[in-house]
């Protein structure tokens, strides 16, 4: 009885989802599909030539980049995005001084309040406020901006696909369609207001393109090309996604250590306590 | 409910003999996991993973609380917090991707737990309570991380739990209404996050207590075994303690170094990258994929896209909660007297080249895009999915004809039962 329930009911499901799939191949088999510009032109987030210094299960940051990414966030990014869960703190890490991070503070205007008026007023930053941001709030940021809030750049590395290289990619993506995708779609043009670029998901991004050769100029004396503007501030970006990087892999070698040693222990005890009941050949 | 062979608890001095008169709970332990629970001596490796799973339950359980210690289930501050773990709190960073990560691995466990039960029928008599209690593990388990992955409130935690919860809409006449209180308002806010954080801290102990049923339940018959042949004798069992301990050991070792490989060195890797962007209500994801433990079920709720009779939506909450559900009928679907797929030519068959590929086919579409090829794949597979477990699994137990089986475990490790030494074989080496 419950087999012939249970038969009876698969036959039914089957029968359904069939039905949706005759429906779906007769209408694949009569449309042509909309072709979409975006869908076929977007290009995925390619690695600067050599890749980055944190790249792969050893990678370590190069602290004189992290360094120069920096100033790129600070003189070209911070006017329009912020960066919210950084704290001036957490540039000790990026190989300054107590000192020199203090300063660094100060040299920032953050929110604070009047201690006698009560009143809302801005002071210098202190080591222990977070990166302020370029916007009252988000409709003072949709307002300047064409109604395209600037993300927050703190996870941006991490709330993107493969997004060291995306953040690279995309600094460095901006230009003209290429012939092919003329050729393909006459009518494709970048709307007023945006700007094309290869690697962004729909071909037409909100912000201007932001490098210009010789924009900043580093404290150690690197060339400041776009690619190599666009390679630090990526590489910067993806040390505020994740302040912890490089501590997670040098822990996970050492974990993996213990785990390695303990489990052939582990499997040598095991061989040991099974050897006495191993089937054993008749001699 | 145990073996007559199976060795007795004795106390080793005056205290445990006097805890064992009060509370004879290393008696109950001994008995459960020591060497007072004799085990099928054939074990393969793939008994190893009901132990993996518990070991991830608890590993589930510890990370959790210490995270919950410096998370606020606040729709205006759950994201921060979960930054605040990830950088401000010492070694929060390592606790949440223990957590994310063994959310994974629980689930990798569960599924090669449970497929290794399909293999070897392992939900026949006199195992079916067994089985049923197991399913109800794996409902609650799926109904938990679905809560868990909610709570970090980034986008695809804020839009899973709207299309998860929208489900419920597809309830004809009370669905709307259902959903709404269900999930505390028109969409999912700070009432749904707050009941979900309480509900994904209540249930990983409801599960606890299933999982004691379940291997309670499991002592009664004793484990089944790769041969599908019943105990007969002592010399077809070892003491769990220390054989399959010591089994067991080893494969957590294995288990746990692919699982540090995935936390130290691919920690994002299984989730998807627009969870850490902060939840908004007005921008909805380009794909909304649930985590990768859910594809295959997601897949069959999507491919169900015509409206025959019934909608198409309601179709496909029918056929995805149906097709777990329907693992519940299965000690009765199938009838051979044979339980393990070695003796089972046909079962096998239908198992590697049908099962399998479906599953694969399915977890492929669930976390692709909505478009061509993938849905006629997913409906495909789909149908297949149903015709094996309540067309297929039936009419095979009733036509197969099973190959010979070993008379005894012994004869099937050893080559031949006469060799058996009643209890000889079973003292360790030392």
């Amino acid at each position: 009885m419950i087999r012939l329930f249970s038969i009876a009911a698969g036959l039914v499901f089957a029968l359904v989802v069939l039905v949706s799939f005759g429906v779906g191949a007769y209408t694949a088999a009569t449309e042509t599909p909309v072709k979409d510009a975006a869908h076929e032109f977007y290009q995925k987030p390619k690695a600067p030539a050599g890749g980055f210094s944190f790249d792969g299960p050893v990678g370590n940051w190069d602290i004189a980049q992290l360094q120069r990414g920096l100033k790129v966030y600070s003189e070209v990014c911070a006017a329009c995005h912020s960066l919210k869960f950084v704290a001036f703190r957490n540039l000790e890490q990026l190989g300054y001084s107590e000192a020199q991070v203090k300063a660094f503070a100060a040299s920032k205007t953050v929110p604070g309040i009047d201690p006698n008026t009560g009143e809302a007023t801005t002071r210098p930053g202190l080591p222990t406020d977070y990166f302020p941001s370029p916007y009252p709030n988000a409709v003072a940021a949709a307002a300047a901006n064409n109604n395209a809030i600037p993300p927050d750049l703190s996870l941006m590395t991490k709330a993107r696909n493969d997004g060291s290289n995306y953040v690279y990619s995309l600094m460095v993506g901006y230009g003209q369609p290429s012939a092919e995708l003329k050729a393909e779609f006459p009518d494709f043009e970048t709307p007023t207001g945006l700007y094309f670029n290869k690697y962004f998901p729909n071909l037409n991004i909100a912000m201007p393109p932001q490098l210009n050769a010789g924009q900043v100029t580093y404290d150690d004396g690197t060339e400041a090309t776009v690619d190599q503007m666009a390679q630090d501030v990526a590489a910067f970006l993806t040390w505020t996604a994740e302040p912890t990087l490089v501590k997670r892999k040098q822990t996970g070698w050492a974990v993996l250590g213990f785990l390695l040693f303990a489990t052939i222990l582990a499997y040598f005890a095991k061989q040991q306590i099974w050897s006495a009941v191993k089937p054993r050949r008749a001699e | 409910m145990s073996f007559p062979w199976a060795k007795e608890y004795k106390p080793a001095n005056d205290f445990t003999k006097w805890v064992d008169e009060k509370l004879p709970l290393p008696r109950l332990v001994y008995n459960a996991v020591g060497a007072g629970y004799p085990v099928p001596r054939n074990l393969n490796y793939m008994w190893n993973f009901g132990v993996l799973a518990g070991f991830c339950l608890v590993l589930q359980i510890i990370t959790g609380v210490v995270l919950a210690m410096h998370y606020a289930a606040n729709a205006e501050v759950a994201f921060a917090t979960t930054e605040h773990i990830m950088r401000n709190v010492n070694w929060g960073w390592m606790m949440r991707y223990m957590h994310a990560n063994g959310a994974s691995f629980f689930f990798l466990a569960l599924y090669i737990h449970i497929f290794r039960g399909f293999f070897y029928s392992s939900y026949k008599a006199p195992r079916e309570m067994i089985w049923l209690l197991g399913v109800v593990i794996f409902l609650l388990t799926m109904a938990t991380a679905f809560m868990g992955y909610v709570l970090p409130w980034g986008q695809m935690s804020f839009w899973g739990a709207k299309v998860i919860t929208g489900l419920f809409g597809a309830i004809p006449l009370v669905g709307e209404p259902l959903q709404i209180w269900l999930v505390g308002g028109f969409a999912p806010d700070n009432a749904a996050l707050n009941r979900f954080f309480s509900l994904h801290f209540l249930l990983p102990f409801v599960i606890a207590g299933v999982v004691i049923l379940h291997i309670w339940a499991l002592h009664i018959p004793g484990s089944s075994n790769p041969t599908g042949v019943e105990v007969k004798q002592e010399s077809d069992t070892v003491p769990f303690h220390p054989y399959y301990t010591a089994k067991d050991g080893f494969g957590l070792g294995v288990f746990l170094i692919l699982y540090a490989a995935f936390v130290f060195f691919l920690p994002n890797l299984l989730g998807h990258a627009d969870n850490y962007i902060e939840a908004n209500p007005l921008a909805t994801p380009a794909h909304i994929v649930p985590e990768w433990y859910f594809y295959p079920f997601y897949a069959i709720l999507r491919a169900f896209t015509f409206d025959f009779v019934l909608s198409a939506k309601l179709w496909g909450v029918l056929a995805m909660f149906s097709s777990i559900l329907l693992w519940f009928l299965l000690p009765w679907l199938d009838r051979s007297p044979v339980r393990s797929g070695h003796y089972r030519p046909l079962f096998r068959k239908f198992f590697w080249f049908g099962l399998i590929p479906c599953m694969a086919v399915l977890f492929v579409c669930g976390g692709a895009p909505a478009e061509e090829p993938y849905v006629m794949l997913s409906q495909i597979a789909t149908a297949y999915y149903f015709i094996h477990f309540l067309v297929i699994i039936p009419i095979v137990s009733s036509i197969e004809k099973p190959e010979p089986l070993p008379y005894s475990i012994t004869e099937a490790v050893l080559g031949s039962d006469k060799d058996a030494v009643l209890g000889e074989n079973t003292t360790p080496a030392t």
